[in-house]
């Protein structure tokens, strides 16, 4: 293992959006060590310009995901011992989003989809109702629960190679929020769901190649969503609704 | 083309499924041309089979034959995934495409030699 | 650059070629002994009905397939976007198929 190494040499995007480069960094190598920390030590003792974003520190709000030597990891939880290559190190921001500078990515683009997969609440009561019982059991409770463990980190929606050829798709996060809605007994928009997950940007364009399953650092399964989406449109395209 | 988040099973699947697919869509015009000798130009259309008992034509013609039975079981495999109850042996249900689509080219191959 | 009907299209005229594409394995496995000549090939075909049916719904599966696929292939990997990618679709369905047409009706026409 070559982390035994005092130092790790580790090259960072610099840039925006225009133009960029990597830099290099010597970062001293420590026993535990994540790539988060790596990131900060570099602002703190070699460039306080360096930009990058992160808050809880410990995988729960999903915003210090980065391109980790050409993966999209959640960089708070991934350790670098798991992804050193030769001791090195390259992080980069977020694949398929505009860069603002350095590691920090406009995460725009990905809520706006989130919003147009109709990834919202839709109300099936009004606060004078009772509370609508769920049984914990049913089989529709039970694939919502699939994928309430998103923390829209993004690391999906930058694996997925059909959101880098096609401006339009959705993408795995927003579609599975759209399936996780579709199966709630609570929501009440299920057709709306299915109109918005139906266009030119829609779940159908997804190719199933799974990128999103493979790195959701939550093991959610997005492809397994997209793909129960699928199998709800095509049946409401037989039954004529659409 | 192969970059570090392509590396998992199921990205090679979907790769052989686009390139075959897209190798078999250009085939077909030529395919289709060929045939249609066989009302305009008999002689021709021979001559073409001639041709084709050359062993690197018959082994290209093997790259056909897998090709299809790849695009085919592969694309099976996709329609199971999408329209049937979830399955998490994906990546060997993808195996077994690719195998059943190398027997069947393998089966060919023997006959044509 | 899949809406849904354009997928149910897809998928439709997948599961439609998937027994005629066994079907046409399973006549190259057992033609291709021996050598392939075009008296062989219309000796079979010339004059079936059987053939004529087979062979075009292939021609008409295949087009729109095709032409699907095509489509999403440009569109991701070259950008075509617009009324660009709408022709592009309807010429290659219409080009396959009247290519596939015409092999059709020569080796099944008598």
């Amino acid at each position: 293992m070559s982390s035994d190494a005092d130092e790790l040499e580790v090259s960072v995007w610099r840039g925006d959006n225009a133009s960029g480069r990597f830099e290099d960094f010597r970062v001293p190598a420590q026993e535990n060590q994540t790539i988060l920390d790596v990131v900060s030590w570099i602002q703190q003792h070699r460039d306080p310009t360096l930009s990058y974003r992160y808050a809880c520190r410990v995988g729960m709000c999903g915003s210090c995901a980065m391109m980790v030597n050409g993966v999209p990891r959640w960089t708070c939880r991934t350790h670098v011992k798991v992804a050193l290559k030769d001791n090195r190190i390259s992080i980069g921001p977020l694949r398929n989003l505009p860069v603002i500078k350095d590691l920090a990515t406009d995460m725009d683009p990905f809520f706006d989809k989130w919003v147009a997969a109709e990834g919202m609440h839709h109300p099936s009561r009004t606060r004078d109702d009772a509370i609508e019982q769920i049984n914990p059991e049913d089989a529709s409770r039970q694939e919502a629960n699939k994928g309430i463990e998103c923390i829209n980190c993004s690391v999906c929606y930058a694996a997925c190679d059909t959101v880098a050829g096609n401006d339009d798709y959705l993408g795995p996060a927003a579609l599975q929020r759209a399936w996780t809605l579709y199966n709630d007994a609570k929501d009440a928009g299920k057709l709306n769901i299915l109109e918005a997950v139906s266009g030119k940007g829609g779940c159908h364009n997804c190719h199933s190649q799974g990128g999103c399953s493979h790195y959701c650092p939550n093991d959610l399964n997005p492809m397994a969503a997209i793909a129960g989406l699928k199998r709800a449109s095509a049946l409401s395209f037989f039954k004529g609704r659409k | 083309m192969i970059r570090p988040h392509r590396t998992h099973a199921l990205w090679y699947a979907f790769i052989l499924h686009r390139i075959s697919g897209v190798a078999l869509a250009l085939f077909l015009p030529v395919h289709f041309y060929t045939l249609a000798l066989a009302l305009t130009d008999p002689e021709r259309l021979d001559g073409f089979f001639r041709w084709t008992e050359l062993a690197v034509v018959k082994f290209a013609e093997f790259g056909l034959v897998f090709l299809l039975a790849l695009h085919m079981f592969g694309g099976l495999r996709l329609m199971a995934l999408e329209w049937l109850p979830w399955s998490d042996r994906q990546k060997t249900l993808a195996a077994g495409a690719a195998a059943m689509s190398f027997l069947i080219s393998g089966v060919f191959l023997l006959r044509a030699i | 650059m899949l809406t849904v009907r354009l997928y149910m299209l897809q998928r439709i005229t997948a599961l439609l070629m998937a027994p005629l594409v066994l079907g046409h394995l399973a006549v190259m496995i057992y033609a291709v002994q021996g050598g392939l000549s075009a008296a062989e090939i219309l000796g079979r075909t010339q004059g079936s009905v059987a053939w004529f049916l087979f062979y075009g719904c292939f021609v008409v599966a295949v087009s729109v397939h095709a032409a699907i696929g095509l489509r999403v292939v440009v569109h991701e990997l070259m950008g075509l976007k617009g009324t660009l990618l709408e022709l592009f679709t309807w010429a290659t369905a219409a080009g396959l198929f009247l290519l596939g047409g015409r092999a059709v009706m020569a080796v099944t026409l008598s």
